[in-house]
C-alpha cells in the first residue's frame, strides 16, 4: 500500500515537472521581447541590459527555467504588467469562484445522473433506459456556453427566476452565493451527469453481468434487493474514479460557462490576460489550473486505491 | 494509471485484426452499422453538414459578409429563416458558411493530432525503452491540461486566425492518439509474425508501417470519429471567447458570442447557431458510438 501511494506520488511529481517545462517553453515562444514590454517606449541602453540582467535572460535557458522555477516554487509568479497587482493574488481571487462552480456542477452533475443511470442499468432496452441515455447524450453533447445563454433565456428574461449574471462568494453570502450559482451549476453539471449517468450504466450492466450476482438471482434473491445491496457498491467505485478524474473536464468547461454568467473566475482572467498581452497572468493561471487537475487526479487514485484494494497490487 | 473506465487508457485485449475491406467484410460492417438507429441518424446528419459545407455558395441564400441585407436583429421570415443579426447579416447564410469553419477545423485539426499521436505512439511502443518514457512522459505532461485550457494557451502563443485554430487545437489530442496506439502496439509487438519479420531481418521501421500499422488502426479510427465532435466544441469555445477566427468570419462559436448582448430582444442571434452546433455534435457523437460497436466491438460497452 505504502509503495503504490509512492510511485503514485513520484508519478505525479513527474507529471508536474512535464507541465511545467511545458509552460514554461510556451512562454518563451511567445513572440515578442518581455524585456522591451516591461521597459515601454522610453528606456536606454543600460537599463535594457540591466532588466535583462536581473530577469536573467542572459544566461542560459537552463537556468532561466531554475529561475523561474524556483519563484514559481515560492509562489511568485510575478506581476502583472498592465496594474502591476501580484498575478498570485488576482489568480487565488480568480480561483475561488470557478472551484466553487466546478463544485457544485459536480454535485448537480451527480444528483441527476445516479438515478438515471441506475434506471437504464436496471431496466436495459425499455424506454426508461432509452430516455435517459438519450437525455444524457443530448446534454452532454450541448455546448455549455450555448446551453447558459438559453438557460439565461428562459430563467432570467422570461421567468425572472434568477439573475442573469452576478457572482458573490457562498461562504459570504450562503443564500445568495448558491442562488446565483444555480443556473451556471445546471449548465456545467448536465454536460456532466451525461458523462457520469453512462458510465454508470455500463459499470452496473457490467457487475451485474458477473457471476455472483447470478448466484444471487438463481439463490432467489430479489432483484431491487440485487442491485442495492449487492452490485450498487462495486458498481459506484469505479464510478467515483471517474467523477474525480472529470475535474479537469469541468475545470475547462468552467472557464466558458463562467464567461456567459459574468463570473469573475479563472476563464475571464485569463482571456482578457490574453487580449492584453499580459502573458505573466496568463502563465500564472495556467499553471494553478493545471495543478489543480493533477492533485485531485491524485488524490482520486489514492482514495480509489483505499476503497478498492484490488488495484493496489497493479 | 487508475483510469478504469477511460476508454484511452485501455490496453489491449487482443490484437484487433482489421481484414481487407473486402466486399463481404465491408457489407458485414455495414450491417452492423445499419442496425444501430442513433449511428445511422448521426451519418445523416454528418453527410448534411458535409454538403453545406461543400456547396456552402450555392445553398446560401446571401453573401454571409454583407451588411443590411435585412433589418437589424429580425426573427426569422420568410426572406430570412434564420433572421438577421445585429449587423443586418443573414444568419442562415453564416450559418451555412459556419459550417465550413467547423468540418475543417474539426477534421483536420484531428486528422494532425491523429498523426502526430500516432507516430509518436508506434515509436514509443515499438522501440520501447528511453524514448518510450521520454515520449510517454511529456505526452501524461500534455495530457494534464484540460484541453480547452491548453488551446487557450495554444492561442496565446500563436495568436489568431484559422491555421493557429486548427493547430491549438490539435495539439489537444495527440496524447489520448499516442496513448492508444502505444497500448496497442504494446500488445502487437509480440504476436509471432513481428517476431519472424525481426528474425527476417526487416528494419524497424518497415516492421512498423507494414506489420504494426494496420493492425492497431481499427481502434485508432474509432477514436479519431469520437474526437472530431470534441475538436468542434473546442473550436466552438475558443471562438466563443473571442480567441477563434477574427471577424467576420461566419463562424458558430462566435455567432453565438455576438448574440449574447441582445439576449432580451432578439434570442434568435444566439439560438439559432447553437442548435445549428448542438445538432452536428449530436450526430458526431452518435456516429463515433456506432462506429466504435462496429468496428472495434470490445470497447463496447
Amino acid at each position: 500500500m505504502l509503495r503504490f501511494f509512492l510511485s503514485r506520488i513520484g508519478q505525479t511529481l513527474a507529471v508536474l515537472f512535464t507541465v511545467s517545462v511545458i509552460i514554461f517553453v510556451l512562454m518563451r515562444l511567445i513572440p515578442g521581447d518581455p524585456v522591451l514590454m516591461m521597459l515601454g517606449d522610453d528606456f536606454t541602453q543600460e537599463a535594457y541590459q540591466r532588466l535583462r540582467a536581473k530577469l536573467g535572460f542572459d544566461r542560459s535557458v537552463v537556468t532561466q527555467y531554475v529561475i523561474w522555477l524556483q519563484a514559481i516554487l515560492r509562489g511568485d509568479f510575478g506581476d502583472s504588467y498592465l496594474n502591476h497587482e501580484r498575478v498570485s493574488r488576482l489568480v487565488w481571487d480568480a480561483f475561488l469562484p470557478t472551484l466553487s462552480l466546478v463544485v457544485a456542477s459536480m454535485l448537480v452533475g451527480t444528483l441527476v445522473a445516479v438515478p438515471s443511470g441506475i434506471v437504464a442499468a436496471m431496466r436495459k432496452d425499455s424506454a426508461w433506459d432509452w430516455g435517459s441515455m438519450g437525455f444524457a447524450i443530448f446534454v452532454y453533447s450541448m455546448p455549455s456556453f450555448w446551453k447558459g445563454i438559453v438557460l439565461i433565456w428562459i430563467f432570467s428574461v422570461h421567468l425572472r427566476w434568477f439573475p442573469a449574471v452576478g457572482y458573490v462568494h457562498p461562504w459570504e453570502n450562503f443564500w445568495e452565493g448558491m442562488w446565483r450559482l444555480v443556473l451556471p451549476a445546471i449548465t456545467l453539471g448536465t454536460f456532466f451527469s451525461g458523462l457520469v449517468a453512462r458510465i454508470i450504466r455500463s459499470s452496473l450492466l457490467e457487475v451485474l453481468d458477473q457471476d455472483y450476482i447470478k448466484a444471487a438471482r438463481a439463490r432467489g434473491v430479489r432483484r431491487a434487493a440485487l442491485v442495492y445491496r449487492h452490485a450498487l457498491a462495486n458498481a459506484l467505485i469505479p464510478v467515483v474514479t471517474v467523477i474525480g478524474l472529470q475535474f479537469g473536464t469541468l475545470l475547462g468547461g468552467a472557464v466558458l460557462t463562467e464567461t456567459v454568467f459574468g463570473i469573475p473566475g479563472m476563464g475571464r482572467l485569463t482571456v482578457a490576460a490574453i487580449l492584453n498581452r499580459d502573458y505573466a497572468i496568463v502563465q500564472g493561471a495556467i499553471l494553478v489550473g493545471v495543478f489543480a487537475v493533477v492533485v485531485v487526479n491524485l488524490a482520486v487514485d489514492l482514495t480509489y486505491a483505499f476503497l478498492n484494494p484490488r488495484i493496489r497490487v497493479a | 494509471m487508475a483510469r478504469p473506465l477511460d476508454a484511452e487508457a485501455l490496453p489491449a485485449q487482443a490484437p484487433a485484426t482489421v481484414a481487407t475491406p473486402g466486399t463481404s467484410t465491408a457489407r458485414r460492417w455495414w450491417r452492423r452499422f445499419a442496425r444501430n438507429r442513433g449511428a445511422v441518424f448521426g451519418l445523416a446528419v454528418f453527410l448534411a453538414v458535409v454538403v453545406m459545407a461543400l456547396c456552402a455558395d450555392l445553398l446560401a441564400p446571401y453573401d454571409p459578409l454583407i451588411q443590411g441585407v435585412g433589418p437589424a436583429n429580425q426573427p426569422p421570415t420568410w426572406a430570412h429563416w434564420a433572421g438577421t443579426d445585429s449587423f443586418g447579416r443573414d444568419m442562415l447564410s453564416r450559418i451555412i458558411y459556419g459550417a465550413r469553419i467547423a468540418l475543417v477545423v474539426g477534421i483536420v485539426a484531428v486528422l494532425l493530432a491523429m498523426l502526430a499521436g500516432v507516430s509518436l505512439g508506434l515509436v514509443a511502443g515499438y522501440y520501447g525503452g528511453k524514448v518510450d518514457a521520454l515520449i510517454m512522459r511529456v505526452m501524461d505532461g500534455l495530457f494534464a491540461f484540460p484541453i480547452i485550457i491548453l488551446a487557450i494557451a495554444m492561442m496565446a502563443v500563436m495568436g489568431f486566425g484559422v491555421k493557429n485554430v486548427i493547430i491549438a487545437v490539435a495539439v489537444g489530442f495527440v496524447a489520448p492518439f499516442a496513448r492508444v496506439t502505444r497500448a496497442d502496439v504494446l500488445a502487437v509487438k509480440e504476436e509471432p509474425y513481428i517476431e519472424a519479420a525481426r528474425l527476417a531481418g526487416v528494419s524497424g521501421p518497415a516492421i512498423i508501417a507494414r506489420h504494426v500499422l494496420p493492425n492497431v488502426l481499427a481502434p485508432i479510427i474509432v477514436q479519431a470519429a469520437l474526437r472530431v465532435s470534441g475538436a468542434i466544441i473546442t473550436e466552438s469555445g475558443l471562438s466563443f471567447l473571442g480567441l477563434g477566427p477574427p471577424p467576420p468570419t461566419p463562424v458558430w462559436g462566435s455567432m453565438i458570442a455576438e448574440g449574447r448582448n441582445f439576449i432580451v430582444m432578439a434570442p434568435h442571434v444566439s439560438t439559432i447557431p447553437g442548435i445549428a452546433l448542438m445538432v452536428t455534435i449530436v450526430g458526431l457523437n452518435l456516429l463515433g458510438d456506432g462506429l466504435r460497436d462496429t468496428l472495434d466491438p470490445r470497447l463496447r460497452r
